[in-house]
Parts: C-alpha cells; sequence; structure tokens
C-alpha cells in the first residue's frame, strides 16, 4: 500500500508539462547563434539539443585556445601595463 | 564581476609562475581553471552548474593533498542521488548535455535546460572577455 502510493507521488512529482520544455526549448534556442540566422522560425527541440550540446564544445574549445594564447602572452608581456589596457578597454565598454 | 575574478587570477598566475621553468602548457592548464572559477564565482552558489564547478575545483585541490599524504587510491564513492530513470530519460542529446553541463547528470530535465542556458550565457561571457584581454595583450 505504502509503496504504490510513495510510486504516485514521484510520479507527480516528475512529471513535467509539454509546455514547461517548449518553453525551456525555445529560450535555449535564442541562445545559440544559429538563432540570429534562423530568426523566429520553430526547430525541433532534437535539432535545439543537438545544436545546445556542439555549441557547448565550441565554446570549451575556445576557452581552451585563448587559455594557450594567453599563457604565452603573459610570458611575454610586462603585466603592468597589460593591466593598465585591459581596465581602460573594460572601462571603455 | 567576471573580469575581476579573472584579472586577479591572471595576476596571480603571473606573480606565482617563474618565466624561465614554467612551461606554456602548466600555465595554460592554470588560466583555463581559473577562467572556470571565475565564471563560477561570477554566477554565485545560486546556480547548480557553477556549484559543481566549485566543488570540483575544490576537489582537485583537495585530491593533490590527500595524494601528497596517502599512498593508497580508493574507489570513492560516486555521486549520489542519481535516479536510474533520470539517466534513462532521453539518452542520446539529453546525455550528451547532462555530460557537458556541470553536475548534469544528477538533475531533472527541466533543471538541466535551465542549467545549459545559464551556462552557455556564461561561458560566452568569459569568451568575449578573453578575447577582449588577449587583443589588449597583443597590441
Amino acid at each position: 500500500m505504502s509503496s504504490r502510493r510513495s510510486r504516485s507521488r514521484q510520479s507527480s512529482s516528475a512529471r513535467i508539462t509539454d509546455d514547461q520544455i517548449v518553453d525551456l526549448v525555445s529560450k535555449l534556442q535564442a541562445l545559440l547563434p544559429e538563432a540570429r540566422t534562423r530568426g523566429n522560425d520553430r526547430v525541433s527541440a532534437s535539432k535545439v539539443l543537438q545544436e545546445t550540446c556542439n555549441y557547448i564544445r565550441s565554446l570549451h574549445r575556445e576557452v581552451d585556445d585563448l587559455s594557450e594564447r594567453l599563457s604565452e602572452l603573459l610570458a611575454t608581456t610586462d603585466m603592468s601595463s597589460a593591466q593598465a589596457a585591459i581596465i581602460r578597454s573594460l572601462l571603455t565598454q | 564581476m567576471l573580469a575581476l575574478h579573472f584579472l586577479r587570477a591572471l595576476v596571480r598566475i603571473n606573480q606565482t609562475s617563474d618565466p624561465s621553468r614554467c612551461i606554456v602548457a602548466q600555465r595554460s592548464r592554470r588560466i583555463k581553471l581559473a577562467a572556470y572559477a571565475s565564471i563560477a564565482l561570477a554566477a554565485g552558489r545560486r546556480r547548480a552548474w557553477s556549484r559543481a564547478v566549485l566543488c570540483s575545483l575544490h576537489g582537485r585541490r583537495a585530491c593533490r593533498v590527500r595524494a601528497l599524504s596517502r599512498r593508497r587510491v580508493s574507489s570513492g564513492k560516486k555521486a549520489k542521488g542519481v535516479h536510474p530513470t533520470e539517466q534513462r530519460e532521453g539518452g542520446g542529446q539529453v546525455g550528451e548535455l547532462r555530460r557537458l553541463v556541470p553536475g548534469g547528470r544528477s538533475m531533472e530535465l527541466c533543471t538541466l535546460l535551465e542549467e545549459a542556458g545559464s551556462y552557455i550565457q556564461c561561458l560566452t561571457a568569459q569568451v568575449q572577455l578573453m578575447n577582449m584581454i588577449a587583443d589588449s595583450m597583443s597590441k
């Protein structure tokens, strides 16, 4: 008896509405770079998830590449002048 | 906020690394870890992915200390609280997204999609910041 009750409680708390999923997927779609070219056209959830995974992977790769680039620059640049240049560009943004 | 954390970390890395001995790859790894720490700190502890990043960075440091003091390596417990149904749910792309978003393995689908959105926004901001810093230093 108790197991049946706990099972039904579990399923009701885990039930996510389709509207919620559609809403979240469309928000995710808006963040992807392809959204700018595609505009407001609806794409399948599976396609959005695939593009999201691809985009996160490409962002990870960019962080790796930029870390290497910054590491090389740190070795050759005087940090104090670089700091001044960076802060100047941040303030003028 | 993001820029502040990351710039501080860069200054620290530059001060503590000896250019003659420290190879580029080692410094690059430290910069990469600083980048992820910065976005997690900027996002704060209200996001599950930022908590997962900070935990893993903390664990990394703790692991190094443990490895130095103790030779014996225990198998350790895997992440608890992962329901088999959540693992099976969606398979394919959802499973892939769970692997890419920090802490994604134990999230419900709704949470995973929200967290993925936040993670993408923060990663994009970090990449823009790093590009800007690299361009400033290249001039």
